[in-house]
Parts: C-alpha cells; structure tokens; sequence
C-alpha cells in the first residue's frame, strides 16, 4: 500500500513535469499570461506529490516494510530509529527521492515569491526547473526506483552501512550538500531563464537571483565542512581531506560559484564581466551534474561511489543535453552580453576581483583535470594512474595562498582607484597581525615556506577585514552617539551584504589556521599498552585504563577506556571503540576524539587482545582543528547575514553615493 | 541570437561527452598487473597445510619457487576470512586432484592470517587436496603485487608468470589455463634445462629432469 | 562503576558475543565488498567472536622485524624517510588513502616493506620503482612526471601564467580607455 501509493505519486509528478514543461513555453509564447497560473500549479503540484512519496518512503522505513525494495536494502530492525529515518539517503535509490524532494521545494519556493514578477524570466525559470525535475522523476521510475515490490517480503533486511550508522553527522551532511548542490539548479534556470525571455543583457534578473545562490552557496560551504568533520571523526586517520573524487565533486562547483559571488560585484558597479559571470554562473550548475555523476556512475573509483549499473548512461544523457543546451544559449547570447570594459586605474578593487577570478578559475581547473585525469590517461595510454594527495596539494596550494592574501587586500583596495595614505592607513593592522602569526608559527617551528605564507596572509586578511567592522562602528559611535555594541549590529544590518562578506572571510581565515597548523604541527604515534601504561604525544600523556565490551542495539563494541592525564589528576576520559556489525566481517575502527580549543587529542583503537591484557592505540594530537569547525560556522554565519533582508535607512543619511571622495565609509 | 557562434560552441561538447562515454565501459577497479611475461618473484615458505594423498607435502616442509621449475605452477592467495575464497575452494581442491602426476604444482599461499585459523578453514571446507603455506608478514604477497583475495597467479614452466586471475577461479578457467601452459612446457622444458642453472641460485639438477 | 561490574560486564558481552557467533550463518550479505575490502584485512574473525588481531599480529609483526636491527626499528630519521615515502604510495585496499595513513593490515605491512628497503640502503626512488613493478603506475598517488603526465603538471602552470598575462593585456587597454564621470553605480543593499 505504502509502496503503491509514493511509487504512483511520482508517475503522476512525472507526468505533471512533463505537462507543465511543455505548456509552459507555448503559454509565453502565445503572450497568455493568465496561462502561466496552470504552470505555476504544475510546479506545486510536483512538489505536493513528491513530498507524499518521500514521506511515505520514510514511513515504509520506520515502519519497517520489506516489501519495498529500498527499504528491504538498508533496512534493518535493529537500526536505531535515528538512523533509520536517515537511511533515506544512505543508498543511490533514496538519495534520488531525497534530490527531486529538495528540488521540488527550491522550485516551488521559487514560484510563490517571484509569482508576481512581470516579463519571462520566472516563466522559463519555473519550466527550466521542471524540466530539470523531469529528469530525476525518470531516474525514479526507471534504473533508481526505490519502490519495486519485493516478493517473498523477507523478515528483516541488513541495514544500512554501517560507516553511515557510526556517527550523527551522517543526518547532517547529506541534507546540507543536496540544499546546497541542488540549490544551484536556481540560479541556473533563472540564467537560462533570462536568456531565453531575451531578459539576459539587463541586470535585473541578477538581483532577483541574488538571494538563492548565497542560500544555496552557505548549504554548500556547510555541508563540506560537515562532511570534512564527519570524515574527521570516523574514519580514523585524522585527516579531514583526502581529494577523493567525490569530494572534489563537491568542492569544484564551490570555486566557481565563490568565484561568481565576487565577480558579479564588479558587474553591478560597473557594468562589465556580464559574459564572464554568466559563464560562471552556468558553469557551477553545470559542474554539479559532471559530479554527480562521477559520483553515480562508476566511473571513478571512490569512497564514497554508489553502485554502478545504468544510470551512468542517463547521467551521460542528461549531462549532455545540458552541456549543449547550455553552450548552445551562452554563445548566442553573447553578443548582447558584450560590455566595454573600463578601469580607472590598475590599482583597485576590480583588479583585485579580476585575479580573484583568475585564481579561482586555475584552482578550480586543476583540481578538475586531476580528478578526470586518471579517465585520460587511460584514454590515451591505455595505463591506470592515481591521481591523489600528494599531487593535489602541491598543485592548489599556491593558488589558496593567493587568494587569502587577496582576502585581505581586496576589502582594502576601493573602486576605481586607490589612494597611497588612504591604502596604507587600511592595511597596517592587517600587516602587523599577519606578521605575528607568521613569526608565531615560525617560533613553534613551522619551516616549509607555504605554511609560514598561510599563517602570514591569514593573519593579514583577519587584521583587515576586523578592521573594517571596528572603523565602522566606531564612526556609528562617533555620529549617532550609540553603544559600540548596538553601533556594530547597525553597521551590519545597514550593509549586510559586506559586512556578510567580511564576515565569510573571517570564517575562511579561521578555517585556514585550523588547516595550516593541523598539517604543520600535528604529531602522532602508536603504542601497544598495557593497563596503567601510558603514552605521550606532544607533551599530553594518555593512559590505558582497561578494555571493555559491550552489547548495543545494532551491532557489539568493543572499546578501551583511556584517561587524558594532567600531571596525577584525569583530565578527561577517551574511548576508542570498534564497532563490530553482523553484516561485516572485519570490525569498523570507531576513534574517539576530545577537542579543547587549542587542539584535538585523537585516539584509534588498531588492536586488542582478546583478553583485554593489552592495546594497540593511535594517539594523534591535531592542534587547532577545531577552528575548522568554528571558522565553517562563522561562514554560514556570513551568508547568513548576507541574505536577510537589510534595515531600511530611512533616518541615517542618505547612502546613495554620488562623489567618489566617500569611498571610505560606502560600499 | 547569434546562430553560427552557438552552434560551434554547442559542438565543443563533443569530445568531453565522448570521453565520459568512453569512461562508462571501463571497470575503474580492475588494476592490470605487470606481472605477466616476468619472471615470477621467487620465494620459499614453509607448509602448514600438508594437503592430501600424492599431492601431500609433509608441514614444515620449505617450498622454494626454484626447486618448481620446470613444473606449471598454480600459485592461490587465499585467507580463512575470505568469503569469496570458499566459492572457490572446492574446484581448485577437485581440479588440483585430476592433475596429479603431472607436471602441476598447486600451491596455496596464506595472505594475513594464522595458520592455526587457515587449518581449521580447511578443515570445515572438507579439506584441501594441495598443500598450502604460510607467508608472514605478507611479503611474498606484496611481492606478487596482491591487493585482496583470492588471487590466483598462473606460473609456466620456466618460472614467468603467465596470466593473473583476479577474484575467485572456477574449474573451467584453471583447466584451461592450465592445458594452455601444459602445451607450451615441453618446449619450455627442453629450452629451459640448459638456461637454468645460470638464472637460478642454489638450483638442483632435479629440475632440468622428467619433468 | 566500579572496575569489578565493568570487567563482568565486559565479560557477559564476550560471552554473549560468543554465543552469537556459533550461529552467524556465513552467508551474509557481502554487499559492502567495496568498502570492506580494505576493513577486512584487520581482524581476520567474525565479528561476533571479538578477538582481535595483536595476539597474532603481534607474533607475525616481530617475525618480520627481525630484518630491522634494535636501533633501526626506533630510528627516528628511518621513520621520517619512511613516512615520506608511504606518503607517496597508495593503499592497494582502500580508496585513495596513502599507506602512512591508512590502518588496513596490508598497508601496514607494505610500510614495513618501505622501512626495511630503506634501512637496506634503496633510494626512495628504488622503494617506489619496486611497488611499481609489483603493482604498476597506480600505486604512485602522484603521476609520475614525464610523458603525457606531464600535461596535468603543466597546465594548471600555463593557465595561471597565461591568465596572469592576459590579464595584464586587459588592464591595459582598459585604463587606456577614458574613465566616465560618473561613479560606481550605486548598489542599495536589498538589491
């Protein structure tokens, strides 16, 4: 019953995808606006019917009904309740259902607050929406159909794997990457949206759009410091980024759509780089799919790789259509994108944006051509290679430093031109902090010369962009006579998009620290111990006090219990566990971790002896990777205070800038 | 619109598609070995797993790379935690048996495990015809270039390494790997004898004989 | 909880466990073949019979060491050189994962084989030569650099120096260009 009714809720989402795709443009075509009522009914309607159909896979999960294929595959009655409802999204089938469900929402969010708006673009947005919809809705009645029937309905099912049973965070990072990555089909239909309503050479299409690519950027950058967190905490080599493929699938459309974020600022002020953005643009979309489906394929082999089998050919299909569609539009359009370029002097915040967007586009690049490179080589010499760590972070790390060091001066550099007192004035903080953290990281004994950079340049970008809200607010204090406190939240909320800005960067910053001295200073080391014996690791002794075994719902653990030692006294108690499944044959390591803010104590539990008379552990210290964790909520934070609606400055004085004398104090 | 740009463009896709493509009908797991055509590395291990009847060797016994040559060699990774190993077990086990007295050595090697686990294996499986041996440490498994098992390495009789099979064999492809080597011996052996003791170290006369 | 409660806890586990594991039926489901190749090579047991593997392990990992004097074993500059290399040399059982950081058994074993190479006088290059006779190009998590390898060194290379110049070309010609009078646009913050 269950399974009849989402199954057929998505044949007739199918259906109503398709119908409203086609009369949609006929509608626009025939200049019948009141037509457009019936498509923006098939974009709800979609989302209505597939609402019901994930519910009721939710439901057939819970409750747990075997007879549905999917959840006869990751279902299991010993799974806790928790990691049963997240199982939705465990396997390729559900995280189908999981995708058209947040795509659904995205359009029919879309629809409702842009209903009103005059002209084509919302009409070719919401159709380009369905029709990406479409898509998915033929995955799901086709080779990713969650809900065959199962026949004889078996008792019980295996579960889902267990590396997606052994920590929280498996609720958390899926659902932000689907609203981040699938978020980016958005801006996507509203570009092919204007460029088919013949809307594109004006810019008003890009104010409309400009809230969604921030949401669906801040989901992004969320969801891989989550899934940089979560890899973290689980896999036991206390690393939080391998540039697996699936990983750079995520990251990769995160460049370009960072790179677009800054661009576009320079195209609303003035008036130039409109091609080069809606590449950007485009290309972010566009890159999600190509991920996607390296993901989905096979054709890669990764981690994180769903199972193989036919769909790769329907990704293929869809990617080209996409590709070409899309190629097809940008070069047509492209005559009335040209706009004259114009500079005032190469000393400004344009150039600044300009090799913003130059080192994004190479970062972005290499890291794609070394995913893809391992497909190539085969091609063309008919040999496997590895493209890994080693290549990867000799390869991006001279662009990553580039662009912290122009996270700081960018905010420095105004438009047009740049004053020499006016310039020196906004970057001497800056310069002083990166200066301290540079000799800072060189007195704990940093040598290699990108670390001392990262270290200097996040020092700097911090300097300047704190600088900016204390100079701000202080002149609030100085004008309207506020509390410094009350000052700052004004200052934010009378230009959020800045000072959201500022805000990422400071995120960013904090993220680079945590990066740069987990990879410089981390220490680490393995002993075989006995109870009461000890290990120390960069001056933090551990203590083996005994091992221990345990029954719980869905599996056996078996853990050591280890004391983090202070001089006599026990600081805090750490238990690295593995985590025995009776689908595996081989235990899944379960490491512990204990973050205090100058650093992570990470513990891995390699082997035991049966009568628990000794342990293997790994003990690493991680310094500073907490202010990974940290720095990705100050960035969400960021987008955040860049999306919501700003204070209307009725009572200030007026904003609108007309001479460029007050650069300072404007955007 | 500008027609003739968008379409040259549009046709940029082409060879990005086609490379995907192509992607598509390749396994990104199957790594070739570079094994076949060399000289299999050599090794000597000693036995835990006597086997049984003509093809017993006694435990405790070293075999040596060198003293097989002149023999084909069916040299099989397998482990007692290995499922996939059980499902191939029984025809390595039967076909083993229909070769003996013939210039065929069987030979199981354990990859990371105890023997005491690997004869209990045995033992439930219903026995092994051939004898195994045990490799500590996994040398002589990373010398062979192993990444899982089973593994199964056919070896020719003048010691190179013939065809690499990975995954768990069946009757059919042991014997027809086998017959092929079996055809190509007696050339070998004949072409091999005077070779011989120049390319190996500490190798008896045994080898270049009846076999 | 005192120490007594936890060890008869712990013990009512593992006999518990023990218990379980006379009837897992063999046939389960080896659907997580990708993942747990590189898990399987840890415990070699069933999972309801919770040994672990130092006890023998342990006894293999001495029996293998004995290639490595006292001194070497804990040689500090050793361990540096052999990290260095693992780091280079993918783990055959895992995805992607370097040797040095992966906990696999075979991993493990293969960094020994890196020590005692090294400890013997090879070159790090000679250590890697030999993986690659065993296991082909693909153990070297970075390509080596010559022949077509060389295009996904070089690009990124070119794209930056090429882009950088281009840019330079841009700026030019439009500082050339007669600025306007009039401002940046101005940009309300709702826009």
């Amino acid at each position: 019953m269950t399974r009849l009714l989402a199954f057929n809720a998505i044949v007739v989402a199918l259906a109503v995808t398709t119908l409203g795709a086609i009369f949609g443009p006929i509608a626009v075509r025939k200049g019948r606006r009141d037509w457009l009522m019936y498509l923006y009914a098939a974009v709800y309607t979609n989302f209505a019917l597939v609402t019901l159909s994930t519910l009721a896979l939710i439901y057939g999960l819970v409750s747990h009904d075997f007879s549905i294929s999917y959840v006869a595959q990751v279902g299991s009655r010993a799974t806790p309740t928790f990691y049963t409802i997240i199982s939705l999204w465990g396997a390729l089938e559900g995280s189908i259902v999981f995708w058209a469900w947040v795509l659904a929402m995205y359009a029919a969010a879309v629809v409702w607050f842009n209903r009103k708006r005059e002209g084509n673009l919302v009409p070719y947005a919401a159709v380009t929406l369905l029709v990406v919809a479409l898509f998915f809705h033929i995955l799901l009645v086709g080779p990713a159909n969650p809900f065959l029937p199962v026949f004889p309905v078996p008792f019980d099912g295996p579960g889902p794997n267990p590396l997606l049973q052994n920590h929280i965070l498996m609720g958390v990072h899926p659902p932000l990457l689907y609203l981040g990555y699938v978020g980016l089909t958005v801006p996507f239909a509203f570009a092919v949206g204007a460029m088919l309503s013949g809307e594109v050479a004006d810019d008003g299409w890009i104010k409309v759009t400009r809230r969604w690519t921030i949401t669906a950027w801040g989901f992004l950058t969320a969801a891989i410091i989550a899934g940089m967190w979560w890899s973290y905490e689980v896999l036991g080599w206390g690393g939080y980024w391998a540039w697996d493929p699936v990983e750079n699938a995520s990251f990769i459309p995160w460049l370009t759509c960072t790179a677009y974020l800054h661009s576009v600022m320079v195209q609303e002020r003035r008036g130039m780089l409109k091609l080069w953005n809606l590449n950007l643009m485009v290309g972010t979309f566009v890159l999600t799919i190509l991920g996607t489906f390296l993901t989905r394929s096979g054709i890669i082999s990764s981690v994180h790789a769903f199972t193989q089998g036919t769909i790769g050919y329907y990704f293929l299909a869809f990617i080209g259509i996409v590709l070409v569609a899309t190629l097809f539009l940008v070069a047509g359009n492209s005559d009335k994108l040209a706009s004259d370029g114009r500079l005032d002097a190469p000393l400004s915040r344009e150039t600044a944006f300009l090799l913003n967007n130059l080192f994004f586009t190479v970062f972005m690049f290499t890291v794609l051509i070394g995913t893809l490179f391992p497909l190539v080589a085969e091609a063309v010499r008919g040999v496997k290679v590895s493209v890994g760590e080693p290549f990867f972070n000799k390869m991006t790390l001279p662009m990553m430093v580039a662009l912290i060091f122009l996270m700081g001066v960018g905010p420095a550099l105004p438009w047009k031109k740049a004053a020499g007192p006016e310039l020196k004035g906004k970057l001497l903080p800056g310069a002083i902090l990166g200066v301290l953290f540079a000799a800072a990281a060189l007195v704990a004994g940093a040598r290699g010369a990108y670390s001392v950079l990262a270290f200097l340049f996040a020092g700097f970008a911090l300097g300047v962009n704190v600088r900016e809200f204390v100079v701000g607010a202080n002149a609030r204090v100085r004008a309207h006579g506020e509390s410094w406190l009350v000052a700052l939240s004004r200052l934010v909320s009378g230009n959020r998009r800045r000072y959201g800005g500022y805000t990422a960067h400071i995120g960013v910053v904090l993220v680079t620290l945590g990066v740069a001295a987990s990879s410089t200073f981390k220490q680490e080391q393995e002993a075989t111990l006995k109870p009461g014996e000890s290990i120390t690791v960069a001056g933090h002794t551990l203590r083996f006090k005994a091992a221990w075994g345990r029954e719980e719902q869905q599996r056996q653990v078996i853990g050591a219990t280890m004391e983090w030692m202070d001089g006599e006294r026990v600081r805090a108690t750490i238990e690295p566990r593995m985590n025995y499944y009776p689908t595996q044959d081989a235990p899944v390591p379960t490491p512990e971790v204990k973050s205090t803010l100058r650093g992570d104590i990470y513990l891995n539990l390699m082997a035991f002896k049966q009568d628990g008379s000794n342990v293997t552990v790994k003990v690493i210290w991680e310094p500073l990777v907490p202010w990974i964790w940290m720095g990705g909520l100050v960035l969400c934070l960021g987008a955040l205070i860049g999306v919501l609606p700003g204070r209307k400055r009725t009572a200030d004085a007026p904003v609108v800038v007309r001479a460029p004398a007050l650069a300072e104090a404007q955007p | 619109m500008n027609w003739k740009r968008a379409s040259i463009a549009a046709a940029t896709a082409a060879p990005v598609i086609g490379l995907l493509a192509w992607g598509l009908t390749r396994d990104p797991n199957s790594i070739p070995s570079p094994l076949p055509g060399r000289e299999a590395p050599t090794f000597a291990l000693q036995v835990f797993a006597p086997g049984q009847g003509d093809l017993a060797r006694p435990a405790g016994d070293t075999v040596r790379l060198a003293d097989l040559r002149g023999k084909v060699v069916v040299l099989n990774f397998w482990a007692s935690w290995c499922l996939a190993c059980r499902d191939e077990h029984s025809a390595l086990s039967d076909v083993a048996l229909s070769y003996a007295g013939k210039p065929v050595q069987f030979l199981g090697v354990l990859y990371n495990d105890v023997p005491d686990k690997g004869t209990a294996w045995i033992a439930e499986m219903g026995g092994q015809s051939y004898p195994s041996v045990d490799d500590p440490g996994a040398r002589v498994a990373i010398d062979y270039g192993l990444y899982g098992v089973p593994e199964t390495f056919f070896l020719d009789a003048s010691g190179r390494v013939a065809y690499k099979h990975t995954g768990p064999v069946t009757q059919g492809v042991v014997r027809f790997k086998v017959d092929s080597l079996l055809a190509a011996a007696p050339q070998g052996t004949r072409q091999a004898a005077p070779a011989a003791p120049a390319a190996e170290t500490g190798a008896n006369s045994k080898t270049g004989k009846g076999q | 909880m005192t120490q007594a409660r936890m060890r008869s806890r712990a013990l009512i586990g593992l006999a518990t466990a023990l218990k379980l594991a006379s009837g897992v039926a063999v046939g389960a489901a080896s659907v997580l073949m990708l993942t747990s190749g590189e898990l399987r090579a840890q415990a070699p047991d069933l999972p309801a019979a919770p040994q672990g593997a130092p006890q023998d392990s342990g006894a293999l990992r001495v029996k293998v060491q004995g290639t490595l004097t006292d001194a070497q074993k804990n040689d500090p500059v050793l361990d540096a050189a052999t990290s260095a290399v693992a780091a280079t040399l993918r783990c055959p059982v895992c995805q992607g994962v370097a040797i040095q950081d992966s906990p696999s058994e075979l991993a493990q074993q293969m960094r020994m084989v890196v020590k005692e190479q090294l400890a013997a006088g090879k070159t790090a290059d000679e250590v890697k030569a030999y993986f690659v006779s065993k296991y082909g190009e693909w153990i070297l998590l970075e390509p080596q650099a010559h022949g077509f390898n060389i295009v996904i060194y070089a690009l990124p290379v070119l794209l930056v120096l090429g882009g950088a110049v281009f840019l330079v070309f841009i700026v030019r010609k439009w500082t050339a260009v007669t600025p306007t009078t009039a401002g940046p646009a101005a940009v309300g913050d709702d826009d």
